[in-house]
């Protein structure tokens, strides 16, 4: 079957990027479609996401787009009306060690000065007093972030699709995009085993898929899919507000972060070093003893907490751990959003508006600051302070 | 206060246990020794153990299995399972309302590296299936480690009380399944090659092909076996209607749990769901503890079990509804009624035909599920793995015990033993035991009214032997070829010389014998009989019943006794009018009073049909979905929750795929749930290895 219809845009990829991205499109009166291999919403690494939402990065890229979801995420529910468990509850990053220390303080000096977030470091004594289940034993300090949060990533990105849905974007699920339309250097389609599809201007929002499809197109993106696995708790009375992360290297581990949801669920995950490079996204028996010891390091009291499942999946890197965002420059009509290094909920809203700026051709001086960390053609050298 | 042990039993014995003191709410209660704080609930008449934190909605056993988390109490401050964890002297134990708090912890925590172990053979599962293959692994002395979740080895076995169908030669038919469970164990043990680790849950199966195992209920470890052999039975369906997880409610296995390994009474007066053979065995099994049968109901115009347990039960005075659905349990923090209905070709309720029966539990038994899940994650993950049992098809315990010999030997195989050919008339065999029950042919009442005569009430074909086996004279004949045929007395009147094995031994307590000898009037007439002998004596009156449950008469019991190879079943003889005598096919046990519906029906009104237990999610919630369009069960789980809990979707799939048909949706649209490691809830400790060797 063939179809002419045309769109406005097309987004390859209805996750945490990709669908956000259709809402505001939509609402801003453009005819999207969505097109996505999975049988709904976010089944590619959405719904392996657990949740954290923070602003206290360390470039003004992830910072303001991160700052402008949050403001999304927080307003979500007295806008839309639907609840995606969005609980204001903080960062804090711990130092067991003096190398810690140091780098947290001095991170949190720049995150203070350069971009006013609302962070601070906090000696031992006085984190217990904010987080008493941490471990004291040789708790130096940490930095706590308390406008950060968490949402349930299942249920933020189905509110973004009901709403995108009902705004006018059309999904579409189990279909595949298997070529783009290439006219007079401009991408001008995409085709599928369904059908053809017609459109000004496509969106690559394909996370771990996206150098494919970049591909497809002649660009060459640079993400490079790494795994990770995180586990979920059963749901205890509520006792922990922040994310804990300890970016302490281990054995197998460079760090590790865990918080308590909404629903008093504990959800957990760790950076395996070395990553595990690669698109494999089955469970190993590695991960668990390598999580759990660590956790129960940092805090005793999660001993009795039961495990309830497991699961991997995918973080779209890039070489200098900064998202992908631009146009690409061997086709015309051809917008890279992708590449969010495994935080693409948290970077999603924000990015989606960025979007909608970049397709209406009325960007800010803020957005081009933005666009030239992001840029797909970048020299990728630089690392960030912290991913 | 009312006892609800069970003091008494026809058939399991009553182990003396030390009595100890532990606390509900606060109040000093008795337990014993080496029970389970569900068991000590159960025993002193507490059903709710808390509340759920979404709804408030009542608590209580649903799986008595560690599948599910209905049961959570918190025993000493921490919540656990209260159907897993073993009651202690003194312990504090609370009802769990809303989400447990997390006790604190302030000592540091010691831990030590998770062990490794690579083996020939890993079977999971030590139940009919897996303790088979073990047997034949052990045989050939091939080291295996045997896991199973329980205290003792059987699985379901153990909680088999009445004797079994199948075949005499291939699995111990007529023999009673606790007594099948302790002899397959007895011979398990005596192979060296063979690790048995109870109380050991397999967690999961990970991509490295490591299985993750929960050892002595506390110590994680890995395994890597060369072949997997994967038999852990099945689970059981649920089903929708308002009031579905009421406490009282539970899954037959449940049921059979609590009755007969903790030997508590969870009900007085029970009504059933299902008319397989899970459900009517359910039905005897609670008449033997003691426990009512209010009626058993099924949807399908006949019961799917075999006949011999439908009449036997019918006989006893078991009112089965066929043709009826449930509608309703009724009540507030517990059952107090049910409403049944009679339902239409389509299974639709008729208005107009409700009725309610009193009754304070109901049981659910509308059939089982694979529990394959390891199986398929191993075949995913590219391991040598075998399935064996109800995990491969689900089918009676005979058909698992064959079929886990035939796994053994091929599992011994899969590691490049030789051990020859595996005989085509073993797999003829196993096809057989698993077959499902056959034509009925109408009655044949022998027409002699002399000497003696064994009337054999057996008119479905089935997979069972033992008769052919209990007649000394050989006198009982089952086609050897195809033990599905029916049994035929072969011999001539004066041929019997009423030893009653027969009569004693058939599982289906299908076998009378009519001695007309010292009275042709009134001839004697030998009935098994299977209730303790207290129930019964001399000179009461009974009410004997035909094969199909229709009463006879009234009659004077002439004496009870039992025979040397009876194994607790006893023989009641009653004196019969030649006319009836040769109909009799058993005795009443149960009164009809107890039978007998309300006189107005109970309308539930509340729209309280849950489909996920574990998340409180509704048969309505589902639908509505269902009817906007989706058709990702990922989808569902998102918006819902169904099946986020903590059983991890287990009880809500079926359903879910059930209502997925009943909205007309093509089963090729449906796109089915991602399945996702672990099996069971397991505190965090565990997996990082804690050293509990202090505490």
């Amino acid at each position: 079957m063939t179809s002419n219809t045309h769109y406005d845009v097309i987004i390859i990829g209805a996750g945490s990027v990709g669908t956000p991205t259709a809402l505001y499109l939509a609402r801003a009166g453009y005819q999207v479609l969505v097109l996505d291999f999975g049988a709904s919403v976010g089944q590619g690494s959405n719904k392996k996401a657990i949740g954290g939402i923070r602003a206290t990065h360390s470039d003004p890229a992830k910072v303001r787009l991160c700052q402008r979801s949050i403001e999304i995420f927080s307003t979500w529910k007295e806008t839309y009306g639907d609840d995606i468990e969005w609980y204001q509850g903080g960062y804090c990053f711990v130092a067991y060690r003096d190398r810690e220390e140091k780098i947290l303080k001095d991170l949190c000096e720049k995150q203070r000065k350069d971009y006013h977030l609302n962070i601070n470091w906090y000696d031992s004594l006085d984190l217990l007093k904010m987080i008493p289940d941490l471990n004291p034993n040789g708790l130096i300090g940490g930095t706590f972030s308390p406008e950060d949060g968490s949402i349930s990533p299942l249920l933020a990105v189905h509110s973004f699709y009901t709403n995108a849905h009902q705004a006018g974007a059309k999904f579409q699920f189990h279909e595949p995009v298997k070529s783009l339309i290439i006219e007079n250097g401009k991408v001008i389609g995409v085709t599928t085993p369904q059908g053809t599809y017609y459109a000004d201007i496509i969106i690559n929002a394909g996370g771990p898929w996206s150098r494919e499809v970049g591909a497809m197109g002649g660009v060459n993106i640079e993400v490079h899919p790494d795994s990770h696995e995180a586990a979920i708790t059963e749901g205890v009375a509520h006792f922990l507000d922040p994310m804990i992360v300890d970016i302490r290297p281990a054995e197998g581990s460079s760090n590790f972060y865990f918080y308590q949801h909404l629903t008093g669920q504990i959800i957990f995950c760790i950076t395996p070093n070395p990553p595990a490079w690669g698109m494999d996204q089955r469970e190993t028996s590695n991960f668990l003893p390598m999580v759990t010891r660590r956790m129960l390091e940092v805090m005793p009291k999660l001993k009795n907490i039961r495990v309830r499942r497991t699961w991997r999946g995918l973080y779209p890197m890039t070489p200098d751990g900064f998202p992908i965002i631009g146009w690409a420059r061997e086709v015309d009509n051809f917008l890279q959003v992708t590449g969010m290094c495994g935080q693409g909920l948290m970077l999603g809203p924000g990015t989606a508006e960025l979007v909608v700026r970049i397709v209406q051709g009325n960007t800010t001086p803020e957005d081009e600051e933005i666009l030239s960390i992001t840029s797909p053609y970048r020299d990728f050298g630089g690392q960030e302070m912290l991913k | 206060m009312t006892d609800f042990r069970i003091r008494k039993h026809p058939i399991l014995p009553i182990p003396q246990r030390k009595s100890i003191t532990f606390y509900w709410q606060g109040t000093a209660l008795e337990a014993q020794e080496g029970e389970t704080i569900s068991a000590a609930l159960f025993a002193n008449g507490i059903r709710t153990f808390g509340h759920h934190p979404h709804d408030g909605a009542p608590q209580g056993i649903f799986c008595a299995n560690g599948q599910c988390a209905q049961c959570m109490v918190i025993a000493d401050g921490r919540p656990v399972k209260s159907c897993m964890e073993l009651v202690k002297p003194d312990m504090q134990v609370m009802p769990l309302n809303g989400l447990p708090v997390l006790p604190d912890v302030n000592e540091p925590i010691e831990m030590k590296p998770i062990p490794q172990l690579d083996v020939p053979v890993l079977i999971i599962g030590g139940g009919p299936a897996g303790l088979s293959a073990a047997i034949e692994l052990g045989k050939l002395g091939i080291h295996a480690v045997l896991l199973d979740d329980k205290h003792r080895l059987g699985g379901k076995l153990v909680l088999q009380t009445h004797r079994f169908f199948g075949s005499t030669n291939a699995v111990f038919a007529g023999t009673r399944g606790i007594d099948i469970a302790t002899r397959l164990e007895k011979e398990v043990r005596k192979y060296p090659s063979i690790d048995v680790w109870t109380q050991s849950t397999a967690l999961a199966v990970f991509s490295d092909q490591r299985v993750g195992v929960l050892k002595n209920g506390e110590d994680y470890i890995l395994v890597k076996p060369q072949t997997l052999l994967v038999a852990c039975g099945a689970r059981e369906k649920f089903l929708t209607f308002k009031g579905n997880t009421l406490p009282g409610v539970y899954g037959a296995g449940a049921f059979q749990t609590l009755v007969n390994r903790d030997l508590v009474r969870p009900a007085e007066k029970l009504f059933i769901v299902g008319g397989g053979n899970v459900g009517l065995i359910a039905a005897y099994h609670a008449l033997q503890a003691g426990i009512g049968v209010v009626g058993l109901v099924e949807a399908l115009p006949e019961c799917g079990g075999y006949k011999v347990h439908k009449d036997k039960i019918v006989r006893m005075g078991v009112p089965i509804y066929t043709s009826h659905t449930v509608l309703s349990a009724n009540g507030t923090d517990r059952v107090e009624s049910v409403t049944i209905a009679k339902v239409d070709s389509n299974f639709k309720p008729i208005p107009g035909t409700e009725r309610s029966f009193e009754c304070d539990s109901l049981l659910i038994a509308v059939g089982l599920d694979p529990v394959n899940e390891f199986y398929l994650k191993a075949k995913e993950f590219g391991m040598t793995a075998l399935v064996a049992g109800d995990a491969e098809e689900i089918a009676e315990a005979s058909a698992a015990i064959f079929s886990g010999k035939i796994k053994g030997l091929e599992t011994a195989r899969s590691l490049g033993y030789e051990i020859g050919e595996i005989p085509a008339s073993w797999y003829r065999t196993g096809e057989i035991l698993k077959s499902k029950p056959g034509k009925v042919t109408s009655e044949q009442l022998p027409e002699v009214r002399t000497g003696v005569v064994p009337v054999i009430h057996c008119v479905q074909e089935i997979p069972c032997d033992p008769c052919s086996a209990l007649c000394p004279h050989g006198l009982i004949d089952i086609n050897n070829r195809d033990i599905r045929s029916i049994p035929q007395f072969i011999g001539n009147s004066y041929c019997c010389e009423v030893c009653e094995r027969c009569v004693a031994g058939c599982p289906g307590l299908a076998i009378t014998l009519v001695d007309y000898r010292s009275n042709p009037e009134k001839p004697l007439v030998s009935i098994p009989y299977e209730f303790t002998r207290e129930t019964i004596k001399a000179t009461d009156v009974v009410t004997v019943l035909d094969t199909e449950g229709e009463p006879l008469g009234d009659l004077e019991v002439y004496s009870i006794h039992s025979i040397p190879s009876s194994d607790r079943t006893l023989v009641v003889q009653v004196e019969a009018p030649i006319d009836i005598a040769n109909r009799i096919a058993g005795i009443r046990i149960q009164e009809t009073t107890i039978t007998q519906p309300m006189d107005e029906y109970v309308d539930h009104v509340t729209d309280d049909v849950i489909v996920c237990r574990c998340e409180r999610v509704t048969a309505g919630q589902i639908r509505s979905l269902i009817r906007q369009g989706y058709r990702d069960i990922n989808e569902i789980k998102t918006v819902t929750r169904a099946g986020m809990g903590a059983c991890g979707g287990k009880t809500c799939t079926s359903i879910i795929h059930r209502l997925f048909r009943e909205e007309g949706i093509p089963v090729d649209e449906i796109v089915e749930s991602t399945k996702r490691p672990i099996f069971v809830e397991v505190p965090l400790s565990a997996f990082a290895g804690e050293d509990r060797k202090e505490s």
